[in-house]
């Protein structure tokens, strides 16, 4: 990875700088992709689903076709590109509430059919663009706007663990794993082998990567980061969860 | 007041435009007066310019958005482009004198142009926490919507608890609204 | 025991979103179920602050189809039960509120209009009026209340719980983002304290046993034979029928001696208003109509305007959303139609005036 910060040639340099708040993960998971693409030599077959929310924001992001969706169906959208035309490289990206609420059956059906899809879901424990209300992922205890007094488990439960349901579902040929921006160096790596694990036709890939949103979570810098390494760790683990790169029927 | 005042205040997040327009929405609603203000808003959460439409009149407020207003006020360069669809023959145009080379893209078509040093008012006689009070004076003594005594009483209602924390505040924000009313009256 | 949200009444300032929430504590809502989409967020963000304070309930969803379902079993259980949404929210509200036309449960929902088809604008707009109206496969067994300012929205918000529990049909509540977001004044008030009786509502689902003996209900949505179907569906549209000139609201002036009537609806009606005030003044022959209920639809009121006029100019934020409902009140009539559409736009007194002068 350069020390020297360079934009990734799958960017599009038309619409930079990004309309995401200062400090936001989205611009990092998206550069760990760009990087990817460039890398892997994709660009030119990318179909990039991108989902409303803050994810919405990457409509023009980069240099690759790119279809907005509906809140929550991201997921069926590029399944039924990726199904007319299994040359494509097919990503839906989303948020955590996009991922694990609306279209969490999407995600599920996705998973259980083994869709030849990458799915690319960041988890930053809100609903951000509407203005911060709980998410499936909010932490127990964390405040928000629909969570005022903090996020009472015995009411909403526990934050969803998006991957490991994943990988419960898949079969062979599924790759999962979560990362997280604070290590850009491995989020790429997970997202490489997810596309990879595309290319070669194996199964269902899933990334979830765990992302800052000091304007909901009203927190300064050294706060958010905290907040993204400390907290959101104790809920969710960082790695590869399913790294079976066989083919079907082996 | 005889009729309805339209002011549209215009600048980037941050610069306090919202938390004027509210301000003054209210003193006026305290006062009796028909107020109706609204923010702009988008899918960004930050940035982009910030935009409140103010009304204030003797009359239940109409449509809550106007075509053209009767005064403008806009605090950055984006703000003056984003706001000259609102200026006619009939606006008073405010813009504040630290925007860089933005004489050009000053509304042609305004009835009055007023530039004012508000930002630097702030930074090198008051405190640039206050800008936007300067601000508000601004518009109070261009408008008439409400009296300084009335802005005082509804920035004590919602400032009241940090005043008594640190009663400076109170004097430094009086102060901000003085001068704001000053710079207009010297614009003129 | 929980005090009462509204003590009396007072004089308040605050945005829309927020007057639908007191509202629905001052009807003594019990539970709110919802979900995220702008610009409705923030009657969930004071519900849910000042529900523990007044002893009320509130679930967020997985989603709004799930939101419009939660509401019908709350309401099946005898609670007040309502819900918000907005755009693409109202398109998935259409299932769950299809169920509670063929089921006759009364629910109540706001809807806040923004831009549309699709996620389009988070902004403003009245293009949920067909939706709203006639959405689902059904044949419109609704009741639609299209307010206009925030004295309305509270008012019209109480008024939906006692409209959908007396006459058990889904209730709605039409405002708009701009409605939403935006501050005036408004006095809030203990509805009962005023004379205003609210509704008592009752379990269908969960009744107690009565005498020792436990009675099972069973209701139902599906029918075996176009035959069932038939006569449940005609009876209901001969109850709605019944039931629809005691539900009907309109507002009209200057019609009389009027050349041309605007009719507008919602927040677009403050425009209008201020628009025949105007040309009024300027001795130009111009009237008013506001339908309030846009379901049912004041057909005969309008009707009877439009025969003793020369043209309707019909004035929305929408593609001629209430223009079709429009022609359907008034079909027969010989009056011109001219139109002023403007989709997901605010529309201003100014424009009304200068298309109506435009006319002469």
């Amino acid at each position: 990875m350069s020390t020297v910060p360079q934009m990734p040639k799958s960017w599009r340099v038309e619409s930079k700088p990004h309309k995401f708040c200062p400090g936001c993960g989205h611009g990092l998971v998206l550069k760990a992709l760009g990087e990817a693409i460039d890398e892997l030599g994709i660009q030119d077959k990318i179909v990039f689903g991108a989902d409303i929310g803050c994810s919405l924001l990457a409509w023009d992001f980069f240099n690759v076709d790119t279809v907005q969706t509906h809140h929550g169906r991201t997921t069926p959208v590029v399944t039924g590109v990726k199904r007319a035309n299994p040359d494509l490289i097919c990503i839906a990206y989303m948020g955590d509430g996009g991922g694990y609420a609306i279209g969490s059956q999407h995600l599920v059906n996705a998973a259980a059919r083994n869709e030849r899809i990458t799915a690319i879901l960041v988890n930053n424990c809100n609903y951000a663009m509407t203005g911060g209300q709980m998410a499936p992922t909010t932490l127990p205890g964390m405040k928000t706007e629909t969570t005022p007094y903090g996020r009472d488990v015995k009411e909403a439960g526990y934050p969803t663990q998006g991957p490991e349901m994943v990988a419960a579902i898949t079969r062979e040929g599924s790759y999962v794993a979560r990362g997280t921006i604070s290590n850009l160096k491995q989020l790429k790596s997970y997202i490489k082998k997810a596309l990879e694990n595309q290319m070669a036709g194996n199964g269902f890939s899933f990334i979830e990567a765990l992302a800052t949103c000091p304007t909901n979570w009203r927190t300064n810098a050294k706060d958010t980061w905290a907040f993204l390494e400390k907290e959101m760790t104790k809920y969710f683990n960082v790695g590869e969860i399913k790294n079976h790169a066989m083919k079907e029927g082996e | 007041m005889a009729k309805t005042v339209k002011i549209a205040l215009a600048g980037e997040g941050g610069q306090g435009v919202q938390s004027v327009a509210e301000i003054i929405a209210e003193a006026a609603n305290e006062e009796g007066r028909e107020a109706l203000y609204i923010p702009n808003f988008g899918v960004e959460q930050r940035g982009g310019v910030s935009v409140a439409y103010l009304q204030i009149g003797p009359e239940p407020i109409g449509s809550p958005k106007f075509q053209k207003a009767d005064i403008v006020v806009a605090l950055s360069d984006r703000a003056v482009k984003r706001t000259s669809q609102y200026v006619d023959e009939t606006t008073t145009f405010v813009y504040d004198t630290s925007i860089e080379g933005i004489e050009e893209q000053l509304p042609k078509n305004a009835g009055r142009i007023l530039a004012i040093p508000a930002i630097e008012v702030s930074k090198n006689e008051l405190h640039p926490r206050v800008f936007n009070i300067i601000i508000m004076g601004a518009v109070i003594k261009a408008t008439g919507v409400v009296s300084e005594e009335e802005a005082r009483a509804a920035i004590e209602k919602k400032l009241g608890y940090k005043f008594e924390q640190n009663p400076d505040l109170r004097e430094l924000n009086f102060k901000a609204i003085a001068r704001g009313m000053e710079l207009v009256e010297k614009a003129r | 025991m929980a005090e009462k949200p509204i003590q009396g009444e007072k004089r308040v300032f605050m945005t829309g979103n927020e007057v639908v929430a007191w509202a629905a504590l001052a009807a003594k809502a019990d539970i709110m179920y919802g979900y995220p989409i702008t610009p409705q967020n923030e009657i969930m963000h004071y519900w849910t602050r000042m529900a523990p304070k007044y002893g009320k309930r509130f679930l967020q969803t997985e989603d709004e189809l799930s939101a419009g379902f939660t509401t019908l079993g709350g309401v099946l259980a005898g609670r007040k039960a309502f819900t918000a949404t907005a755009g693409p929210g109202n398109t998935l509200m259409q299932e769950p509120m299809s169920m509670a036309e063929m089921m006759r449960i009364p629910s109540v929902v706001v809807i806040q209009q923004r831009g549309g088809p699709s996620t389009a604008t988070v902004i403003y707009s009245q293009q949920e009026v067909t939706m709203t109206t006639y959405g689902g496969n059904g044949e419109g067994f609704r009741i639609v209340y299209s307010t206009a300012n925030h004295q309305e929205l509270f008012d019209y918000t109480i008024k939906a719980f006692n409209t959908a529990w007396k006459y058990r049909f889904p209730t709605f509540v039409l405002g708009d983002g701009y409605q939403a977001k935006m501050r005036e004044s408004l006095i809030i008030y203990d509805p009962e304290e005023k004379g205003v009786e609210l509704v008592q509502t009752e379990p269908t689902l969960g009744r107690e046993a009565v005498n020792g003996e436990k009675k099972p209900v069973h209701i139902r949505n599906t029918y075996n034979t176009e035959e069932e179907l038939y006569e449940v569906v005609t009876r209901y549209m001969e109850e709605y029928m019944k039931y629809a000139p005691e539900i009907v609201e309109y507002r009209e002036f200057d019609c009389e001696d009027a050349d041309i009537v605007i009719v507008s609806h919602g927040v677009v009606s403050r425009a209008a208003k201020g628009a025949v005030q105007e040309l009024r003044k300027e001795g130009l022959k111009v009237g008013y109509f506001r339908p309030v209920t846009l379901r049912p639809f004041p057909a005969d009121q309008l009707k009877a305007v439009a025969d003793n006029t020369m043209t309707l100019l019909l004035v929305e934020s929408s593609l001629g959303q209430m223009a079709k409902l429009v022609k359907d009140a008034i079909f027969g009539s010989t009056v011109a139609l001219a139109t002023l559409f403007k989709p997901g736009v605010g529309i201003t007194s100014e424009e009304i005036v200068a298309k109506v002068k435009g006319m002469f």
